[in-house]
């Protein structure tokens, strides 16, 4: 087990300096750093100075340096319209997001999967193909435009809930829906498909074959087995909610990162804009890592392997 | 016993139906199979191609109003089996007074470059990708493997944004954004099967003939992975879709006033209020619809092409 | 004579495709006969209906497949009218079976001492010291050191030999009357063969156990068993005691069979196989479905299936060769 977290560490690590690398390109090329990082107002002078402090006048590898070295202490610019270190701001609207995620995924772990395994158990049935053309609709909606239809049907029209902020339950739940909606189709597809092949193994065999009921064989054998992929898959989804929360916040003006990245598109913020998109993907990385570990604990061949 | 081959499931033990008939069986294949999604992706191509012919109100300058401009003495029109609707403008008007329907007609010309033009990027590059990495190994195969993990690492709608955000807003940069970041599927599955087909003989006899690698990656790898890569694609298709929908949503996109889809939603935000559901609606639908026909045709496509997969 | 343990008759399993429209004949009236504390090796190919049949013994089919006619009378009750839950209580402790690869029928994610303990738990509700006692006992049986280590470990820690064994030691732990063996040794290296097969003999002397033996190979239906069944497309084209089959073969393909085993003292460069293919289940051959290898098909092998004549004592085929002899 040792040897595989190590080898995993090692992997996400290669990984951030990858990320880093792929942003400080990409911005070198499709843009003037300098332009990007200033203010709008910004005075020949301020250029000079940020030209200087961003080591323009060096070579790449020490504007790399500078730029990593930067990051790594949190130093992700200032913001132009708040007027504060970016930094700051992004950890400031991260509850939010956590929480609409959370929810999200809540909504997407306890419906999707269950309806997986029961399309698995009954496969070919009209509930099966229920649940088929349910996964292909979910994953066919756009997330916003979900979000704009349930606004208008439950907030315009019924007036059951209220159109946007934050706050209380009933604010949450369109929101949570509209996101979660895509992962639930997925999280059931996946469930499904994970199931049918574990319901399809020898030893599901050899477990009817003891004697177990029906009832046993799936949920202690089938079900323990399904579920690890299904459950990875859940856990990397989260970080994917975060991120792909950006429409449906600002749809639902939620205060969250979403919402900043898109506050920092429509205003020019560009150091919002970068610090997004690189705490994004350190995001990403650190929660695949976490799956990998809660993986190496859950799956005895990876605990007691060799 | 008996000697006829093939027994009508009417004689057995007596639980199954009797075979349906012949017209059932048809409408079933025809239904099932890729039919509808083609039906849908070929009307999109159709519309697509003739919007000038198609359009109540073209580009071309035969009426006074077009795809991008209207005016304002029209604006919030309801569909026009509705109350106040107008029978010049079926599907009703945005605030600037622009028929829906003609948007929507040239809309599907965007989303449909766009999305092709995409999917042929990210494809061609993950497949260049996926080959070297597969076929040479070594450590370009292991540069580019952490090079597509850590890409995939990075959100592709936030990561499209950021570079979306960065250049100016036109059709030919979303494409090459989307195309740059979509790619590593590609390069992923190719690579796993690359390094299958490497250890085939045929491959094995062209080394030993002598032929050049480049040779080798061309003329025996590549048509033996296309399969796969166009299965790849097509899934791809209805990804591409919504991700520029959300970028031209997001107003990085193909720029206002052009007539995509995820404009259309963005503008349809002002009117929720009032309740003008139409500016919604009906973009949401088209998306909904072509992703749906093209992930369908997709997954067809894949059963199709894999033998394994296919029913006898 | 006391009754036989197990009486197989004319069961025929088919399998359905999804419209219904496609029959595959998969067991065509098949009858055999098995006492208790026999051991009956079934011979085949692959596609022969071999593990089709053990599984309508066991009533555990796909959904495609269906009995569709026949009886298995096993401890004088049949078992093709018995419902979901009667089949249940019978399998595990009555009638159980080792499958072929020992790595895929343990489930990776549980320890060795649960899975053996399954099956006690449901039908002997064996439970705690009494339970834990019974399985060492078991893992003792087979042959596996220091069972109380064993007990907590996991199927991927062990040797293929070892897992084998752990199976074995599911199948036997309800002292059940009969098992059936579907290739267990087909994914053991050779050398753990023999010791398994001394197992398994070992523990059928002990507890009088009746054994179905499923395998393609000769050799280990000499050793191992005392009838034999041979099956070809679903049929089973000739049934006797060991020491027959090998000596006397009645039906063309048995024969076939026993002359493909290369044999040490043989001197011939090239081995000898039979021509053709097994048949297409979805489009059988007319008649007797051998004719087209048969190197003595008649014209009415070709016209008319048929049925079984006896050959000599307990002695059976189905072949036309042996009509009123």
């Amino acid at each position: 087990m040792q040897r595989y977290i190590l080898t995993r560490l090692f992997y996400a690590f290669i990984s951030l300096m990858l990320l880093s690398v792929t942003i400080f390109v990409m911005i070198r090329i499709t843009g003037d750093p300098v332009v990007l990082m200033a203010d709008p107002g910004a005075k020949e002078e301020d250029l000079q100075a940020l030209r200087k402090e961003l080591g323009l006048d060096r070579t790449y590898v020490e504007q790399y340096v500078i730029f990593i070295t930067k990051l790594a202490r949190g130093d992700f610019g200032k913001s132009f319209m708040y007027r504060i270190p970016v930094f700051e701001l992004y950890m400031q609207r991260l509850p939010a997001s956590i929480q609409l995620a959370g929810a999200a995924m809540a909504i997407s772990i306890i419906l999707g999967i269950p309806l997986g395994i029961f399309a698995a158990v009954r496969v070919n049935t009209w509930l099966d193909s229920f649940c088929n053309v349910f996964g292909n609709l979910g994953l066919a909606t756009p997330s916003f435009w979900l979000g704009i239809m349930l606004m208008l049907v439950f907030a315009v029209n019924l007036q059951w809930l209220p159109v946007q902020g934050s706050g209380t339950l009933k604010h949450i739940i369109m929101p949570a829906v509209a996101l979660g909606l895509v992962f639930t189709a997925a999280n059931m597809r996946l469930a499904r498909s994970a199931m049918l092949e574990v319901l399809g193994s020898e030893y599901i065999k050899l477990a009817r074959i003891k004697g177990l009921t029906e009832g046993l064989v799936i949920l202690k054998h089938a079900f323990k087995n399904a579920i690890i992929p299904v459950l990875t898959f859940a856990c990397i989804n989260f970080a994917l909610i975060m991120n792909g929360s950006v429409v449906v916040e600002s749809i639902f003006a939620w205060p969250g990162i979403g919402r900043l990245l898109y506050e920092g598109i429509s205003s020019r913020d560009f150091p919002v804009v970068q610090a997004t998109v690189i705490l994004g993907g350190v995001m990403i990385i650190f929660v695949n890592l976490l799956v990998d570990l809660l993986y190496a604990y859950i799956d005895p061949r990876i605990r007691y392997g060799q | 016993m008996d000697s006829s081959p093939v027994v009508s499931a009417g004689d057995a033990f007596g639980a199954y139906a009797s075979v349906p008939p012949f017209w059932r069986r048809v409408a079933t294949k025809m239904l099932g199979g890729p039919m509808i999604s083609l039906g849908i992706l070929g009307g999109l191509v159709f519309v697509a191609v003739f919007a000038d012919f198609l359009a109540p109100y073209p580009y071309n300058g035969t009426s006074r109003y077009t795809p991008e401009v209207g005016e304002l003495r029209n604006k919030y029109l309801p569909p026009m089996w509705q109350a106040r609707g107008k029978p010049q403008f079926i599907l009703g008007t945005d605030q600037q007074g622009r028929d829906i329907l003609t948007r929507l007609i040239y809309g599907s010309r965007i989303s449909l470059k766009v999305a092709v033009a995409a999917v042929l990027v990210s494809g061609v590059i993950g497949t260049a990708l996926g080959i070297l990495s597969g076929y040479i190994g070594g450590w370009v195969d292991m540069v580019v493997m952490r090079l597509t993990d850590s890409w995939l690492a990075l959100p592709p709608v936030t990561f499209a944004i950021l570079l979306a955000a960065v250049v100016k807003p036109n059709e030919w940069n979303i494409v090459v954004i989307l195309g740059v970041v979509y790619w590593t599927r590609y390069a992923r599955v190719l690579r796993g099967e690359v390094l299958s087909l490497k250890e085939r003989d045929y491959v094995r006899l062209a080394i030993v003939a002598g032929c050049s690698r480049l040779r080798i990656m061309w003329t025996h790898i590549m048509p033996n992975i296309a399969n796969s890569a166009v299965v790849l694609a097509t899934l791809q298709l209805g990804v591409v879709v919504i991700a520029e929908a959300t970028l031209s949503f997001l107003g990085v996109g193909v720029p206002s006033p052009q007539p995509a889809w995820g404009v259309m939603l963005n503008d349809g935000r002002a009117g929720l209020m009032t309740g003008s559901w139409w500016l919604s609606v009906f973009p949401g639908l088209c998306i909904v619809l072509v992703v749906l026909a093209a992930s369908a045709l997709g997954d067809w496509f894949r059963v199709w092409s894999d033998p394994q997969l296919r029913q006898l | 004579m006391a009754q036989p343990l197990l009486e197989v008759k004319q069961l025929q399993t088919y399998f359905f495709s999804a419209q219904g429209t496609r029959v595959v004949k998969a067991v065509d009236g098949v009858s055999f006969t098995l006492n208790e504390g026999e051991t009956l090796g079934v011979v085949g190919e692959s596609g022969s209906g071999k593990t089709v049949t053990s599984m309508s013994l066991l009533r555990l089919l796909p959904p495609a497949a269906r009995i569709v006619g026949g009886e298995i009378w096993f401890q004088g009750e049949n078992l093709v009218t018995k419902s979901e839950r009667e089949m249940r209580q019978l399998r595990g402790s009555q009638l159980t079976m080792i499958l072929q690869d020992p790595m895929m029928s343990l489930n990776p994610l549980f320890t060795i001492g649960e899975q053996i303990a399954e099956p006690l738990r449901i039908h002997r509700h064996m439970r705690g010291a009494r339970l834990r006692e019974r399985i060492k006992e078991l893992l003792r049986g087979v042959r596996i050191p220091s069972p109380e280590v064993r007990l907590r470990e996991y199927p991927h820690q062990m040797s293929g030999g070892m897992r084998q064994r752990i199976v074995g030691a599911i199948g036997i732990s309800c002292e059940p009357k009969l098992l059936i063996a579907d290739e267990p040794t087909t994914s053991l290296d050779v050398t753990i063969q023999a010791q398994y097969l001394n197992l398994l003999k070992d523990i059928q002397q002990r507890s009088r156990l009746a054994m179905i033996f499923i395998t393609h190979n000769i050799g280990i239906v000499a050793k191992m068993c005392d009838n034999v069944g041979v099956m070809y497309a679903g049929k089973l084209v000739e049934r006797a005691p060991v020491r027959t089959i090998f000596n006397q073969p009645a039906h063309p393909y048995t024969e076939a069979l026993l002359h493909a085993v290369p044999k040490l003292t043989d001197r011939s460069k090239r081995l000898w196989s039979i021509e053709g293919q097994p048949p297409d289940l979805t489009n059988p051959p007319t008649g007797c479905p051998f004719n087209p290898r048969c190197p003595q098909a008649e014209d009415r092998c070709r016209r008319e299936v048929p049925p079984e004549f006896q050959v000599g004592e307990n002695h059976y085929t189905r072949c036309w060769l042996w009509e009123g002899r």
